[in-house]
């Protein structure tokens, strides 16, 4: 069986962000680029799914919506240990578009499970997991926290609000991961990146897709003002800066 | 591509080089970049949380690290394949110490591994021994030790009076003696031990596993700093070392002793490099974060300077620690193709011995400087046992002293350029002698350059003729006593550092204009501005006081104006500049030149 699992491509989580273009685009100069980490976690599933021989998973494909800067980060998940990988030739404007491109080259693929992180660390907009199981008109399980196979069924754990949900379900499907679908991401070793440079990776044309979406402008978080050291002792002078200074009292 | 030529060590003092021909850290290509991130998410995860329990030297914790350091790969990037390493260039090993260099105590038993520790089985085992023994280092199964160093031979390394002698059925060697400071001698297995054969005058090398019978180690020394590498002295009492042992054949010690320290001393500017821009974020995190008179520290011009330096040195090194690796890659590569009679690497190591020894003293005494201010950023915190900036003071303070002292570096380096100099490799004295000559003649007035890199080339090859004719001057006045006048020695020394550190600079930063243009690259131009006006200051005050303390009172007028003209540049506003360099790094909050 073959276990998808798409890959976003994000700035690596300490980058100071800054706009330009009239606070229309995001600058990207001096960014250091990440696998998105609930995708990284996925991979790393994946990979502990393949390796166990109980399974019947066989290849680990990944595969991104990207232009060709995203494959160092690509090349990064095959040195982790992906068999091979996709990259869909095309600018990733949004949830809907990435949905679609995705869902066009999968209809192609042969496979048993889809991962996909339940949100990205850039714009976290939550969308993609779901509305690529409808484009492939397929069961998807969301906030999935744990997955494991055996021979009739996966058996997939949901947290929710106050508690667990557990699910048992065919393949195909795709599954929309949480952080705890595994526990650490793995770091490539020396030998998986000398693989790397060897293992297939497939450019393919984007399909024809109308642009939906545009952003208008960002806007940063206001700073943080500095943090106020008070003497323990001096309970009164907290409550005033609870109460006229934060406001929150 | 048109053939390489090959950079002779120590060339450079009579030769220019062109931007293109050397090679920058920006020019580290895409596999290159993934094995720095797998070291530093391995430094970050593993070693970064443990660094308390790793200074109280936690049982066991090192080695299980290195294992897992192993299991990466991180401890066969230099060893040849065939023997389950991953045969990767000095370029990209030295990346690798980079970014591993920050990792304090882990760092020291890493490097001591994979440099000192594997590579003289790598380099002169034989089949059989490489066979038996590389696999395992690399794969961290066993860790590797040196033990040259006894309570008697320090710096004077052949003075050891550790001696094997062939036991009667010719089988073993027994060994005898006594070796002190032995990094990872808590828990390594495998030994390169160095002693004299019978009456021999010079040293042979023995690998000497952990479970041959006769070994003792003392407890731990207790140490002011790098107190999680384990340190120890070993006692070989009637050892005995299976003949096959022999590492190189008898009387091979001292070169191999010397060749693996070549290699450690460059390898030692690459592990700065991690450690200072470790550092550094300490600093800048800090002086962001501490307010006083009611503003951060880092709004504070004294702090800026600090903080200007620290990315300055930093920089300067970095250029040097790439430059001098690639050399070494390229005459591998050259040694190769001729079928060097000895291993291309050795030849290569040999070849850049007086780089090596540059990198060795000026890396570490930039490191020293970086630990100082990041204390002094810190201010009462920086005398707090608890925070970060204590551990990098005190782990610093050992790169001056291991891999042979900065005192014997300086003076290896200028002996190394006079030998090679008298043997003819290049023209050093014919150079000299043209330099001492044309000192009669010098203009009233530096010739004035516009453009901007031709100027600071000017400066840079005046710099060299300071250095060459105080080289001739002092040749020809103390000719074989010159060893003993270790004070203009170290003038020198310090003067050809300073040009050698420039100059790659320098080198860089035109490389990275031709790049990326003039308007990206304008805060290294105020590095190489501020540093060229340093260095020519400090070669000044080099090339003064070793003529006041030698010239003859009929030479030096003359040899004084030599040194005014040669080491005249242009005035630079070093304040702005520094603000820059300090304001960018404020800004970013990190280390990102
Ligand atoms: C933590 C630690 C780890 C070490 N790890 C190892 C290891 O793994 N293997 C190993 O073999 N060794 C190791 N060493 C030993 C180290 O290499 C030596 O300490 C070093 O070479 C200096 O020798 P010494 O201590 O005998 O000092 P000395 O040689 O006694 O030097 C004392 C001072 O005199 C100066 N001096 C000596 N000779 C001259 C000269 N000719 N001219 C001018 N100045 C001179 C020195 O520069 C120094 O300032 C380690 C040392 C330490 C502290």
């Amino acid at each position: 069986m073959k276990v998808i699992v798409c890959l976003g491509n994000v700035p690596d989580t300490t980058t100071k962000i800054k706009f330009v273009d009239d606070n229309k685009a995001f600058d990207t100069i001096g960014v250091q680029w990440i696998i998105n980490p609930w995708d990284e976690l996925a991979l790393t599933r994946a990979m502990e799914l393949k390796e166990d021989s109980r399974n019947t998973v066989d290849t680990v494909t990944v595969i991104t919506v990207g232009l060709k800067e995203v494959e160092p980060t690509i090349r990064k998940a095959l040195a982790i240990g992906a068999d091979d990988a996709i990259r869909i030739d095309a600018d990733p404007k949004d949830a809907y578009c990435v949905a679609f491109q995705l869902a066009e080259v999968l209809k192609k693929e042969d496979f048993g499970i889809v991962f996909s992180g339940i949100e990205s660390s850039d714009y976290n907009s939550a969308a993609v997991g779901g509305m690529l199981a409808e484009f492939l008109d397929l069961p998807s399980v969301s906030a999935v926290s744990s997955l494991q196979m055996d021979e009739s069924a996966v058996n997939l754990t949901r947290d929710i609000d106050g508690g667990r949900e557990v699910i048992s379900i065919q393949t195909p499907f795709v599954a929309i991961v949480q952080k705890g679908i595994a526990i650490e991401p793995r770091i490539p070793a020396m030998r998986g990146i000398m693989m790397a440079r060897k293992k297939p990776l497939n450019v393919v044309e984007p399909a024809e897709q109308e642009v939906l979406t545009g952003f208008s402008s960002f806007e940063l978080p206001k700073s943080k003002p500095p943090c106020k050291m008070i003497n323990p002792e001096n309970l009164k002078e907290l409550v005033d800066l609870l109460q006229n200074e934060a406001n929150v009292l | 591509m048109g053939k390489i030529e090959i950079v002779k060590g120590g060339e450079f003092i009579v030769k220019e080089t062109e931007a293109k021909d050397i090679f920058i850290p920006e020019e580290f290509d895409e596999e290159q970049r993934m094995i720095a991130q797998t070291c530093q998410d391995f430094l970050d995860t593993e070693v970064m949380p443990l660094l308390d329990r790793i200074d109280n030297q936690e049982e066991g914790l090192i080695r299980e690290l290195l294992n897992k350091a192993g299991e990466l790969g991180l401890l066969g990037i230099s060893l040849p394949e065939k023997y389950d390493g991953f045969g990767q260039s000095f370029v990209t090993s030295m990346l690798v110490c980079e970014i591993l260099g920050a990792g304090y105590s882990f760092a020291v038993a890493h490097s001591c591994h994979t440099g000192i520790g594997s590579l003289p089985i790598s380099f002169y085992g034989t089949e059989e021994q490489k066979q038996k023994y590389l696999p395992k280092l690399a794969s961290g199964e066993w860790v590797g030790a040196y033990c040259l160093t006894e309570p008697g031979a320090g710096s004077d390394a052949n003075a050891g009076k550790s001696k094997a002698v062939l036991s009667d059925d010719s089988k073993f060697y027994i060994l005898n003696g006594q070796k002190m400071w032995i990094t990872n001698s808590g828990f390594a297995d495998v030994f390169t031990v160095f002693a004299k054969i019978d009456n021999d005058r010079v040293l042979s090398a023995f690998i000497v596993e952990r479970d041959f019978p006769g070994l003792t180690f003392n407890p731990e020394e207790k140490k002011m700093g790098i107190k999680g590498s384990s340190t120890r002295q070993i006692f070989f009492n009637d050892c005995k070392v299976p003949v096959e042992n022999l590492l190189g054949g008898r009387g091979k010690g001292y070169r191999i002793a010397l060749n693996t320290l070549h290699m450690g001393r460059i390898k030692m500017g690459g592990n700065v490099l991690g450690a200072a821009k470790l550092t550094i974020n300490q600093s800048v995190n800090y002086a962001n974060e501490r307010r006083q008179f009611g503003t951060f520290i880092s709004n504070f011009g004294a702090i800026k300077y600090k903080l200007a330096e620290q990315v300055i040195k930093t920089f300067i090194t970095e250029s040097a620690v790439y430059r001098a690796s690639r050399n070494i890659d390229e005459a591998v590569e050259k040694n190769l193709e001729e079928g060097a009679e000895e291993k291309p690497l050795i030849v290569a190591f040999d070849q850049l011995a007086i780089e090596a020894a540059i990198l060795k003293v000026f890396a570490s005494e930039a490191l020293d400087y970086i630990v100082d201010e990041a204390v002094q950023i810190y201010g009462g915190m920086g005398y707090s046992a608890e925070m970060p900036v204590d551990r990098s003071y005190r782990d610093s303070r050992i790169n001056r002293i291991f891999e042979g002292t900065n005192e014997i570096n300086r003076l290896l380096l200028v002996d190394t350029l006079l030998k090679r100099g008298a043997k003819g490799e290049f023209d050093l004295y014919g150079e000299a002698e043209k330099v001492v000559k044309n000192l009669v003649d010098l203009p009233e007035e530096l010739e004035k350059l516009s453009d901007y890199y031709g100027k600071k080339k000017q400066y840079i090859k005046h710099f060299k003729k300071v250095a060459l004719f105080l080289i001739h001057i002092a040749s020809e006045k103390f000719e074989r006593q010159l060893v003993y006048e270790q004070e203009i020695l170290n003038n020198i020394a310090d003067i050809i550092m300073h040009i050698y550190i420039a100059e790659s600079t320098l080198l860089r930063i035109e490389k990275l204009e031709s790049m990326k243009g003039e308007e990206n690259i304008k805060i290294y131009r105020d590095i190489l501005d501020v540093f060229v006006y340093d260095a020519s200051g400090i070669i000044n005050k080099c090339g003064l006081d070793a003529i006041h303390s030698f010239a003859d009172r009929q030479d030096k007028d003359l040899l004084l104006k030599g040194i005014k003209y040669y080491t005249e540049v242009e005035g630079v506003n070093v304040k702005e500049a520094r603000r820059r360099i300090a304001d960018k790094l404020i800004e970013d909050n990190r280390y990102n030149f």
